[in-house]
């Protein structure tokens, strides 16, 4: 359901200026998004000035600075550091993408940070991602064959392993799909942009052999055709992938099949 | 009195909903996609004044008068300047939804020059109709 404004219990307010580290030269704001589950305030926005000469250039690097030096309740996901685990997917400056791989440099004026947009949330910038991956789950992004299993392994030509370029490369960090305006207003049964670019590479994938079931899955107006090519998926990859591709391709391959 | 304990699924219950629509900055894409609905919609309401163009063309002079008396005032004009943007902007819309559906014309930076060569498009083909009828006249 298309609602454009947010509940009542989860319009952000003002929230706490934290106070400007001491001695710093150059400084850089931060405004972050606060939400605690053990109290019954709405969510609030938090002022942090971060000392750039004291911290290292992402995104990431100035959160962990905060948390460490400043205030350590701030809670969000991270690990890898290095764009490959996706933990620390958020809605940095209005675009989602990974706090690892954005540069401070990048962003003009005050860097403002939101969770991943329309999603239930855990605590602060954490979001729920339990029906993002029931979602992927649901699509059984594995290898899937009826013919006996060959005696050393299933075999693919250079050429259609170069099928799945630009497809394997997903890390499930959930940027396009809580980038795309069909997913907010319909993600309870629209499949989004990452699931289907997961579901077509398994349908491309020359050693698969259940691509009829795979498609009979998707073909459904609302887990596949809710696509409206708006491209914000596109846009968002940090990993540079085009989810909206994919999923004209599905589209493509089910027309094909009526043929 | 016992302090009240939050149960995980009442923890659950009250949590927010993350902003989205407020704090997600616009894409011209996105932008496009929904004035192709708009103009979509705004086509009904042209095709709802063209019938009624039409059908008092067909009946006597006093229908056609009071019509003609309409779409010549200042507000009729605006709003067939909007109803031929509309409609100029909702077909080159759908010639760029054609070139998704064979395939093309997702990647950067297809994508933005086709979404700008659509809007430019647009309003290119309503300032010619209307510099014809005008000029015509």
């Amino acid at each position: 359901m298309v609602q454009l404004t947010l509940p009542t219990n989860s319009r952000p307010i003002a929230g706490k200026t934290w106070p400007k580290p001491a001695g710093a030269k150059k400084l850089k704001e931060f405004r972050i998004y606060r939400w605690n589950p053990d109290e019954t305030q709405n969510p609030r926005i938090d002022i942090y000035y971060v000392d750039r000469d004291d911290c290292a250039p992402m995104v990431l690097d100035a959160l962990i600075w905060i948390k460490s030096k400043v205030d350590p309740t701030l809670t969000f996901r991270r690990s890898c550091r290095e764009g490959i685990c996706g933990s620390c997917a958020m809605n940095i400056d209005g675009t989602n993408t990974l706090a690892c791989t954005k540069g401070m440099d990048e962003i003009k004026g005050a860097v403002k940070i939101y969770p991943l947009p329309h999603l239930s949330v855990v605590k602060d910038l954490v979001p729920d991602l339990t029906g993002f991956y029931a979602q992927h789950a649901s699509i059984e992004p594995w290898l899937q064959t009826t013919t006996p299993a060959p005696e050393k392994e299933w075999r693919q030509s250079p050429r259609d392993r170069a099928k799945l370029d630009g497809l394997y490369e997903c890390i499930l960090c959930a940027c396009c799909s809580t980038s795309c305006p069909s997913y907010w207003w319909n993600g309870d049964r629209y499949l989004g942009p990452a699931v289907l670019l997961q579901a077509y590479r398994w349908l491309i994938d020359s050693r698969d052999e259940a691509g009829g079931e795979r498609l009979d899955n998707v073909e459904d107006p609302f887990r596949l055709y809710r696509c409206h090519t708006i491209m914000n998926c596109a846009k968002a990859c940090p990993k540079g992938l085009n989810p909206a591709k994919a999923i004209a391709e599905i589209k493509n391959l089910l027309i094909e099949r009526q043929l | 009195m016992a302090e009240v304990k939050l149960s995980a699924g009442d923890r659950e219950s009250r949590r927010p909903l993350s902003p989205h629509l407020q704090i997600y900055r616009p894409t011209l894409t996105m932008m496009m996609s929904i004035a192709h609905r708009i103009t979509g919609a705004a086509l009904y309401a042209g095709t709802l004044l063209l019938a009624w163009f039409l059908i008092a063309a067909s009946s006597d002079a006093a229908c056609f008068a009071a019509a003609a008396a309409f779409f010549n005032s200042i507000a009729g004009k605006l709003i067939l300047l909007g109803f031929t943007w509309s409609l100029f902007h909702h077909l080159l819309g759908g010639v760029r939804h054609m070139i998704w559906d064979a395939g093309r014309g997702f990647e950067h930076p297809q994508r933005e020059w086709l979404a700008q060569a659509t809007l430019a498009g647009g309003i290119a083909l309503t300032a010619a109709v209307w510099i014809l009828a005008f000029s015509a006249h």
